[in-house]
């Protein structure tokens, strides 16, 4: 998909800037679909600017993770650091996926199925 | 501070409580973005991600000097199937290349739909080999492009050496009710696999 364009990225500063240095979430439990949604009243006054527009776009409503990259126009893997920093300061409450290893149980396929059947 | 967003959020419906995800995945041009377009309730969306050339995830994100970086685009939509729950499709590149970013993809996924072309259907090996190693079950959907070759659905099965269990359909990924079926062909076979215990 939309491959080779050379590694630059759109943004006015380069990405380890945004994390803070870091490559890597201080938690391995975020995926491209958690549900995050902003913490009301949490203060925002020592958070970069990119936590800022996290918490002003969250502020709405639930969005996954990988909504939350695409609107703020950031890698997947910079938005997992900045997200997983909001977590655990208590700015972001999560709705996790289903764990990794775990087969889906019949009844989440079925209700799956359910929906699909009934929406097209 | 510029904290406009890209684009107009729609937010998931508060009362949804689980998100899960399904893979279209394929070779270049065969229809993964369409797919996803046709059958998503938002406008899709696109995330991008750095690369090294050698596939995997940038470690340092500063970049190493001497490596090459390749931006990998993903495209995705979202379905709302409950007032509990919705299911996002991820658009996947099938390059053997993109093993770093399929990785965090394929995590957690229920299954692939292999969106295939009759007129390379060779270009599809590395994508269902791929998935195979990961153990993610998958459907395959021919996408009916128009002045394609309409081969026997036996003739396709050899071709792509699947096990008689996996599905195979034909689909037009610019129609809903089509490409829904084919997604529907997918969760079906995966109930077959799903431990008889019931949840």
């Amino acid at each position: 998909m939309t491959p080779s364009r050379p590694g630059r990225d759109r943004g006015l500063v380069r990405p380890y800037v945004i994390t803070e240095g870091r490559a890597h979430p201080t938690r391995n439990t975020v995926d491209l679909v958690t549900l995050v949604t902003a913490v009301r009243d949490r203060p925002l006054n020592s958070l970069n600017p990119e936590k800022r527009r996290v918490m002003e776009l969250c502020g709405g409503g639930a969005l996954s993770v990988a909504e939350v990259a695409a609107h703020l126009s950031l890698a997947v893997s910079v938005t997992k650091v900045l997200l997983s920093d909001l977590i655990d300061s208590g700015h972001l409450t999560v709705r996790p996926p289903i764990p990794k290893a775990q087969l889906p149980d019949a009844r989440l396929l079925q209700e799956v199925l359910h929906g699909l059947r009934s929406r097209f | 501070m510029g904290s406009a967003p890209v684009s107009d959020p729609v937010y998931v419906p508060d009362t949804v409580q689980t998100a899960v995800k399904i893979l279209v995945v394929g070779h270049f041009a065969v229809g993964k973005t369409t797919f996803v377009g046709t059958l998503s309730e938002i406008r899709p969306l696109r995330t991008e991600e750095t690369m090294t050339q050698a596939g995997e995830l940038v470690d340092d994100l500063a970049g190493v000097p001497g490596k090459t970086t390749t931006t990998v685009a993903m495209d995705f939509g979202r379905i709302t199937l409950s007032e509990s729950l919705v299911l996002y499709l991820f658009g996947a590149p099938g390059q053997k290349r993109f093993t770093g970013l399929l990785n965090d993809m394929l995590h957690g996924a229920l299954g692939a739909l292999v969106l295939a072309d009759t007129r390379r259907l060779d270009h599809s090996f590395d994508i269902m080999g791929l998935l195979e190693e990961h153990g993610v079950p998958y459907a395959v959907a021919v996408n009916q492009f128009e002045g394609a070759p309409a081969f026997p659905e036996a003739d396709i099965r050899e071709a792509l050496d699947l096990l008689p269990e996996t599905p195979l359909v034909v689909c037009d990924a610019r129609e809903a009710a089509s490409s829904a079926g084919a997604l529907i062909s997918l969760v079906e076979y995966l109930q077959t696999r799903t431990p008889w215990e019931q949840g």
